[in-house]
C-alpha cells in the first residue's frame, strides 16, 4: 500500500505471567494522526515500546514505508524518523532549554544555531519557547514543548505521543492540537496515545483499540460516538456478574459531599462524593485512572483531612480524625503506590508490619516495639498469603511488585479491619495471587467488614462487588447494583454524563 | 604594610585551594561528592616534593603530584562508581588514607629543602610600576591555577563534553536513558579533581613553605570543600572564595607579626570562622545552585 507509514503484523511480546501484546496488527497511514486507545495494561506502552526501539518484540514485524523495520535501540528508531515524546519528561531541570534539547539530539549544531533554530521551529508551530530560559522554572505544557521540539528538529516521519494532554491545562491541550494538525498537514504521521474519548474524537482519523494486549477493533473516531468507543474499550467479554446473596447490615462508613481541592497541580479535586457500603458489602469504584481515585482514598484513610461532616464511621464523624486515630478504630486502607506509599522500601517486611499493624496488632506497647510478636505477625501474613521471599527481614524494595503487594494487602487485612477501602489490590499480581487477593477481600466481607475496592480491572469489580460507581473527574456517579449493569451502562457511567449525550438516565 | 607585597602574598596564599577547590567543583558539577580532598591534596604535596628533591625540578614534581592525586582519587572512584559505596563515608577514608600514607613516605624527607620554582620573569607587564611586582612576577603555578579557572569556566559553559558532564550531574537517570556514559564521565571528573587537588597540595610544600613537614596542608582541603560551595558551583565564584580566604589568611598573619591586641588565637581561627559565616549566609538563601544528582550512587539498572 502506499498510504501506508507503518504496517505491523501479529506483534507479540510475552512478561512473565502475562502477554501484553498478543498478535497485534495494524497499519498507520502517511498523513495521519492514529489513535492507540486503551485502558491502563491494556499493552498501549509496550506496543509503542517496541515501535521506539526499546523493547524487542517476541514475534511480529514491522514495515516503514515498505521496507522492514527492527529498531535495536531508540537511535535506530529516531534514524529511520521515528521519534517519541514521553509521558514521563526526560529533561535536566537545571539547563537552559538549548541544552536539553543538544543532549537529546545525536549531532547538535553550535549552540547559537541551535537557539535559532528552536526558535524559528518553535514560531512555525505556534509553540512560544525561549532557548536561553532554564528548564525548571517551564510549565509542564512548556516542558513538554521542549521534548516535542528535541523531536521535531531531526524531521520525524512518524511522531509517538505517549498520553501527552495527561499534565497539560485545557488551553495547552488546544495548542498542543493545532500543533499536531499542522504537523500532519505538513506529512508527519502521528501515533496519538490517550485513554480520553473526546480528545481522541476531535483530534484522530483513525483509532486502533487495545483490550487485555489484543487489537479488537479499528474505527474512525469521528464516525462514532465516545460511548461506543468506551465499549469497545471495557469489552463485552466479562462475565456477567451474579447476583450476590447474603443480607447486608448496617452502614458503617458514610461519605457526605465530601469535596476537596486538588492536592497540587496535576491532582484532582473531589467534587460532593456521596456514599455509603455496609457491613458486608463490596463496593467497586471503577473509572479511568487519575479521576480521583488517589485523592479518595486519601480523603478516606486520613492522609487529607476532610471537612467537618463529610466522612462517617460507625456513626461517628471522622472527617478531622488523622490516620492513626482511623486505623484505631477499625478503618483501614491500602494505597496504590506500593513501594514509598503503602510501604517503606528500605525498611525490612516487619518494619513494614509494624507500620500500620502496630496498634492494632499491640505489637508497641508503651513506646517500645515487640519484635517477637512483631516478627510473628510478619511470618503470619507471609504465609497466609504466600508472599515469596526469602523472611521477614527483607528489604520491601526487594521483593517483585506481586509479591509485595500481597504483603501490604494481607497486613491490612490481617487486621480484622471493619472498613478495608484498597486501591488497585491486583494491580502487577499474577493471575493466582489475584485471585487469591480477591477471595481474601470476599472472605473478609463475609466475616462482616465493608469493603470499598477502588480498581482500573473492571472484570475483578464485576467479580467482587455487590454495588459499583465510577470515579469522573473527581465526581462519583451514583452507585449501582451489579447485576443491573451491562456494557453499555458502564461505558457511559465511567465516562461521565458530562461528555455523553447530557439526558441520558443512568 | 606595603600593599604590593599583600597583594602578591595573597595570590600565593589563595593558590593551593583555588586548584583543589576548582577540581572538587568540577568533580561535584559530576555528581560526585568527593571528601577526601585533603588526602589527595596532602598526598601530592608529599609526592610532589619527593619527586621534585630526588629530580631537582620542581615542575617534575607538579606532574608527579597530579598524577599522584589523580591515582588516589580514581581508588575513589573505584569504590564509590562501581561498587556503589557510600560517597561521603569513601571520601573521608581517603583522607584518613592520604593523612598516613603521606606521612610514611615524607619520613624520609623532614627537614630538607625542595628546589625553588623560579618566578616568571615576563616582559612589559612584569616591569609595570607597581602591578608588575604585584600580579606579574609569580611563579608559573599561579598562572597556570588562574588560566585553570577560565578554561574550566569555559569547558562547562561552551563545550558539549561539559555540558554532557553537567546533564550526568543532574539527574543521572535521565543522562542514561540518552545514552551517556555516567559512570565513566563521572570517573574522567573524579580523576580531574584528583590532579587538582594534588597541584594545589605541592605547591604548598613546595613553594608556600617549602619544605616538607607531616600534616602540612592543615584543613586546606576541607576549606577547599567550603569554597565549592561558596562558590555556588561557579568557576568564577570559586576564584573569589580561594582569594577572599587567601586574604584573610595573610592579613591575620600580618597583623599577628604586627602585635595587635587581638589574642593570637582568635586571629588564627579568622580565616575558618570568615569561611563559616559566610556559608551560612550563602545557605540562608537556599542551595544554590547544586547538582541535583549529588552524592546520589548510580547503577544502570536502578
Amino acid at each position: 500500500m502506499a498510504d501506508t507509514l507503518l504496517s505491523i503484523r501479529g506483534l507479540t511480546k510475552a512478561y512473565p505471567g502475562v502477554v501484553a501484546n498478543d498478535t497485534v496488527s495494524f497499519d498507520i497511514g502517511k498523513n495521519e494522526i492514529h489513535a492507540l486507545l486503551g485502558e491502563n495494561g491494556a499493552g498501549k506502552s509496550t506496543l509503542v515500546k517496541m515501535i521506539f526501539g526499546l523493547v524487542k518484540p517476541d514475534k511480529g514485524e514491522m514495515h516503514l514505508n515498505g521496507e522492514p523495520y527492527q529498531p535495536g535501540k531508540p537511535s535506530d528508531a529516531r534514524r529511520s524518523g521515528v521519534a517519541m515524546v514521553f509521558q514521563h519528561f526526560s529533561l535536566f531541570d537545571a539547563l537552559d532549554v538549548a541544552e536539553n534539547v543538544a543532549l537529546g539530539m545525536e549531532t547538535p549544531p553550535p549552540m547559537r544555531d541551535l537557539a535559532r533554530q528552536i526558535r524559528e521551529v518553535s514560531e512555525t508551530y505556534g509553540l512560544p519557547l525561549d532557548p536561553y530560559r532554564v528548564v525548571g522554572t517551564l510549565s509542564a505544557g512548556e516542558r513538554q514543548r521542549v521534548e516535542i521540539i528535541r523531536c521535531l528538529l531531526q524531521n520525524p516521519r512518524l511522531l509517538i505521543m505517549d498520553e501527552p494532554t495527561s499534565v497539560l491545562t485545557p488551553q495547552e491541550v488546544e495548542i498542543l492540537f493545532r500543533t499536531l494538525n499542522k504537523l500532519k498537514a505538513e506529512g508527519t504521521s502521528i501515533l496519538y496515545i490517550s485513554h480520553k474519548l473526546e480528545e481522541i474524537r476531535t483530534l484522530c482519523d483513525e483509532a486502533t483499540i487495545l483490550r487485555l494486549g489484543k487489537n479488537v477493533g479499528t474505527c474512525t473516531p469521528r464516525e462514532v460516538t465516545a460511548r461506543q468507543m468506551a465499549e469497545m474499550m471495557v469489552g463485552s467479554s466479562f462475565l456477567t456478574p451474579e447476583p450476590k446473596a447474603g443480607a447486608k447490615g448496617e452502614v458503617l462508613l458514610r461519605c457526605e459531599a465530601l469535596s476537596l481541592p486538588a492536592p497540587g497541580a496535576f491532582g484532582t479535586p473531589l467534587r460532593e462524593i456521596s456514599l455509603e457500603v455496609r457491613a458486608g458489602e463490596v463496593l467497586g469504584i471503577g473509572g479511568v485512572a487519575g479521576n480521583g481515585q488517589d485523592e479518595l482514598l486519601m480523603a478516606l484513610s486520613g492522609e487529607r483531612l476532610a471537612p467537618q461532616g463529610a466522612i462517617w464511621f460507625k456513626g461517628r464523624d471522622v472527617s478531622r480524625d488523622g490516620p492513626s486515630l482511623r486505623r484505631e478504630a477499625g478503618l483501614l486502607t491500602g494505597p496504590e503506590e506500593r513501594l514509598g506509599h503503602a510501604a517503606a522500601p528500605n525498611m525490612s517486611l516487619t518494619e513494614n508490619a509494624v507500620l500500620t499493624a502496630g496498634q492494632r496488632k499491640g505489637l508497641v506497647k508503651n513506646g517500645f516495639i515487640n519484635w517477637i510478636a512483631a516478627q510473628d505477625f510478619a511470618d503470619h501474613v507471609i504465609a497466609k498469603f504466600d508472599v515469596r521471599t526469602p523472611g521477614a527481614s527483607v528489604a520491601a524494595r526487594a521483593l517483585s511488585g506481586g509479591n509485595l503487594q500481597k504483603f501490604v494487602v494481607g497486613r491490612e487485612i490481617e487486621q480484622n479491619p471493619d472498613v478495608f477501602v484498597v486501591n488497585q489490590p491486583t494491580w502487577g499480581v499474577d493471575a493466582a495471587a489475584a485471585a487469591a487477593i480477591r477471595q481474601a477481600l470476599l472472605d473478609l466481607a463475609a466475616k462482616g467488614a465493608a469493603i470499598i475496592c477502588i480498581s482500573q480491572d473492571l472484570d475483578e469489580l464485576m467479580e467482587i462487588s455487590d454495588r459499583f460507581g465510577a470515579l469522573n473527574e473527581g465526581r462519583l456517579s451514583a452507585t449501582r447494583p451489579v447485576a443491573d449493569l451491562d456494557v453499555e451502562k458502564i461505558g457511559l457511567m465511567m465516562g461521565g454524563a458530562h461528555d455523553m449525550e447530557v439526558a441520558h438516565d443512568i | 604594610m606595603d600593599p604590593v607585597l599583600l597583594v602578591a602574598s595573597i595570590m600565593v596564599s589563595a593558590t593551593p585551594i583555588l586548584l583543589a577547590a576548582l577540581g572538587e567543583m568540577v568533580v561535584e558539577k559530576s555528581g560526585v561528592l568527593n571528601l577526601g580532598v585533603e588526602g589527595m591534596m596532602i598526598t601530592g604535596a608529599v609526592m610532589g616534593f619527593a619527586i621534585a628533591v630526588s629530580s631537582g625540578s620542581p615542575l617534575l614534581g607538579f606532574a608527579g603530584a597530579a598524577v599522584s592525586g589523580a591515582v588516589l582519587s580514581l581508588a575513589f572512584g573505584f569504590l564509590t562508581q562501581y561498587l556503589l559505596s557510600n560517597q561521603v563515608a569513601t571520601g573521608l577514608g581517603l583522607t584518613l588514607v592520604g593523612l598516613g600514607l603521606s606521612a610514611l613516605i615524607g619520613s624520609n624527607y623532614e627537614g630538607q629543602r625542595a628546589p625553588a620554582l623560579g618566578k616568571l620573569d615576563i616582559p612589559l607587564l612584569g616591569d609595570l610600576p607597581v602591578l608588575g611586582r604585584m600580579l606579574f612576577s609569580h611563579d608559573i603555578m599561579v598562572y597556570v591555577s588562574l588560566a585553570l579557572v577560565a578554561a574550566v569556566w569555559a569547558f562547562l559553559k561552551f563545550t558539549r563534553a561539559g555540558l554532557i558532564l553537567r546533564a550526568v550531574g543532574e539527574d543521572h537517570a535521565s543522562a542514561h536513558a540518552l545514552g551517556y556514559k555516567v559512570v565513566r564521565v563521572r570517573l574522567a571528573a573524579i580523576a580531574f579533581g584528583g590532579a587538582c587537588a594534588g597541584m594545589g597540595g605541592a605547591y604548598v610544600s613546595l613553594v608556600r613553605v617549602p619544605q616538607w613537614t607531616e600534616g602540612m596542608t592543615a584543613g586546606a582541603g576541607w576549606i577547599a570543600l567550603a569554597i565549592v560551595v561558596f562558590a555556588s558551583w561557579r568557576a568564577l565564584g570559586v576564584l573569589i572564595g580561594a582569594y577572599l580566604f587567601g586574604g584573610v589568611t595573610v592579613i591575620q598573619l600580618n597583623l599577628q607579626a604586627a602585635g595587635t591586641t587581638v589574642p593570637v588565637e582568635l586571629l588564627s581561627m579568622s580565616p575558618y570562622l570568615i569561611t563559616i559565616i559566610v556559608l551560612v549566609i550563602i545557605s540562608a538563601r537556599g542551595a544554590q545552585g547544586a547538582p541535583a544528582s549529588l552524592g546520589r550512587s548510580f547503577h544502570a539498572s536502578s
